[in-house]
């Protein structure tokens, strides 16, 4: 199983819950696993074409999706993955 | 009072109530504040303005919050110094420098920290937080201090010792992180769910960002009234330049200018940490996120979630961009102390050496009125330059080994 991090934002979908457990070996069959279980995610974190909203970022493991291979990036048992939203600096 | 209506998304205009929230729980679109620009309007003059504090509360009508003195370290109203020496250096005509390293904590920061944390008090927190590349940190820390609130800043772990000593003698809890800027950013990201704190660059930012119009109503108020033709801004998030910019609509728009003016906003990047610059040079309309590695670590955000309103600003306007070397970063912060006796840290140097490319090229033409922001202090980062300064001389305490260094000092300074 694999630790899904929700932000704020999204954890209505998620009954108010900040994490979430499920399976997948991928990014995008997490994400699709994710829209499974609790229905309404796909259309909040993605653009109708599919891809992700230029303000969400996804980290496997603390490193941004955007350096791996995207929604095709491996996650491996044991790693976590985070939805954050993008935010300006400081 | 203030004139703010909601809180409303930039991508898909959902509108919210006034909260400490900060993107849209819709598309995850960054929020700004919007106000009743009719009510200013009938509020504001230039005379009400010239009335109030030599600070950025001055503006009060145009911010998102009360201006509350237990947070206001005087930041803001700072210099607009003519630099026609530099201009001649860059075959430039009327040059100004918007000279912000002389705020409280010597950088821009003050301003966005001050109404931050106001609107934090007001919104009752107790605790306040940030991720920071330096200056923030020093601001909030220093800022948190005046008003007796607890502080939380979180830096990367290989900033500079001066902006660590900095933030740190405040007394405030410093959390160095072992990881770059971005990964404080995604971290404190996180904790704002966590922890019921103001994190001013995270669920307060919506107010916070606002603070930096006021580099654009100073400017134009020390202009006579009058905006400039072309603006030269660095950037990291792309924040500050996107609210120079809306600032100086806003001042039409409630009566202050008279005419709507055009400004060209050009932006300043450092290469080795330039993914807006690049998106902007590239034609590009996505920006790819990037590891940084330049010495302007106060512009070092990999990952810049303002930039793309940033681009849209510099080519709507007509601006350019540039993303310059860390050579010539330490070339243009010498130069800048040289011409006109102003030492600014890495990022003016980005600034600096940005004006320099654009003016060469043409972009940034003689016959404009040409400011430039300059935003944080050399003191902060004095590793930039200390391999390359020094004394010019260094003599026995006599009169003879003065008379025989002179001639060599007298000629390298010619």
């Amino acid at each position: 199983m694999t630790v899904i991090r929700i932000p704020t934002q999204l954890r209505e979908l998620t009954g108010g819950a900040g994490e979430v457990d499920l399976q997948g070996a991928t990014v995008a069959e997490l994400l699709a696993a994710l829209n499974a279980a609790h229905p309404g995610f796909g259309e909040r974190i993605s653009e109708p074409d599919g891809s992700l909203r230029r303000f969400v970022n996804i980290f496997v493991a603390e490193e941004d999706i955007r350096f791996l291979e995207g929604i095709d990036t491996p996650v491996a048992p044991g790693e976590v993955v985070s939805i954050v939203p993008a935010v300006a600096g400081g | 009072m203030t004139f703010v209506t909601a809180l409303k998304c930039r991508e898909c205009g959902r509108e919210y109530p006034i909260e400490p929230s900060y993107t849209c729980s819709w598309c995850f679109g960054p929020l700004e504040v919007a106000y009743d620009y009719d009510a200013i309007r009938a509020s504001v003059s230039r005379e009400s303005i010239a009335a109030g504090p030599l600070s950025v509360w001055r503006y009060a009508d145009l911010l998102p919050s009360e201006r509350q003195e237990s947070v206001d370290l005087g930041a803001g109203f700072t210099p607009l110094v003519r630099a026609p020496r530099l201009a001649a250096e860059l075959g430039l005509g009327e040059l100004w420098i918007k000279n912000d390293t002389l705020n409280p904590t010597n950088s821009f920061k003050d301003r966005v920290v001050s109404v931050a944390l106001s609107k934090a008090l007001e919104f009752g927190f107790k605790v306040v937080a940030c991720a920071s590349t330096g200056n923030l940190a020093n601001s909030v820390a220093a800022h948190a201090a005046h008003a007796g609130l607890e502080s939380y800043v979180f830096i990367p772990s290989n900033l500079e010792a001066g902006k660590i000593v900095t933030t740190a003698v405040y007394g405030g809890n410093l959390v160095a992180v072992d990881g770059n800027y971005d990964d404080v950013n995604r971290l404190c990201a996180e904790l704002a769910g966590t922890y019921p704190w103001a994190f001013v660059n995270v669920n307060v930012r919506p107010y916070y960002a606002e603070g930096s119009k006021t580099l654009a109503f100073e400017t134009a108020e020390q202009l006579g009234w009058q905006a400039p033709d072309h603006v030269v801004v660095p950037i990291a998030s792309g924040s500050q330049l996107t609210k120079i910019h809306k600032g100086f609509h806003e001042l039409f728009e409630v009566g202050l200018l008279d005419e709507d003016p055009s400004v060209r906003v050009s932006g300043a990047q450092a290469l080795g940490c330039s993914p807006v610059a690049t998106a902007f040079l590239e034609g590009s309309e996505v920006i790819k996120p990037v590891k940084p590695d330049t010495i302007a670590k106060s512009l070092a955000i990999g990952n810049p979630a303002d930039g793309y309103f940033a681009i849209d600003a510099v080519r709507n306007t007509g601006g350019a961009m540039a993303a310059v070397t860390d050579d010539e970063i330490v070339d243009a912060i010498r130069l800048l102390a040289r011409t006109e006796g102003i030492f600014a840290e890495t990022a003016g140097g980005v600034t600096v050496a940005t004006l320099s490319r654009l003016a060469a090229s043409g972009v940034i033409r003689p016959d404009e009125r040409v400011v430039i922001y300059i935003t944080g202090h050399g003191l902060k980062t004095l590793e930039a330059v200390s391999p390359v300064v020094g004394p010019t001389a260094t003599i026995r305490p006599n009169i003879e080994a003065f008379h025989d260094a002179f001639p060599a000092l007298e000629e390298s300074s010619k």
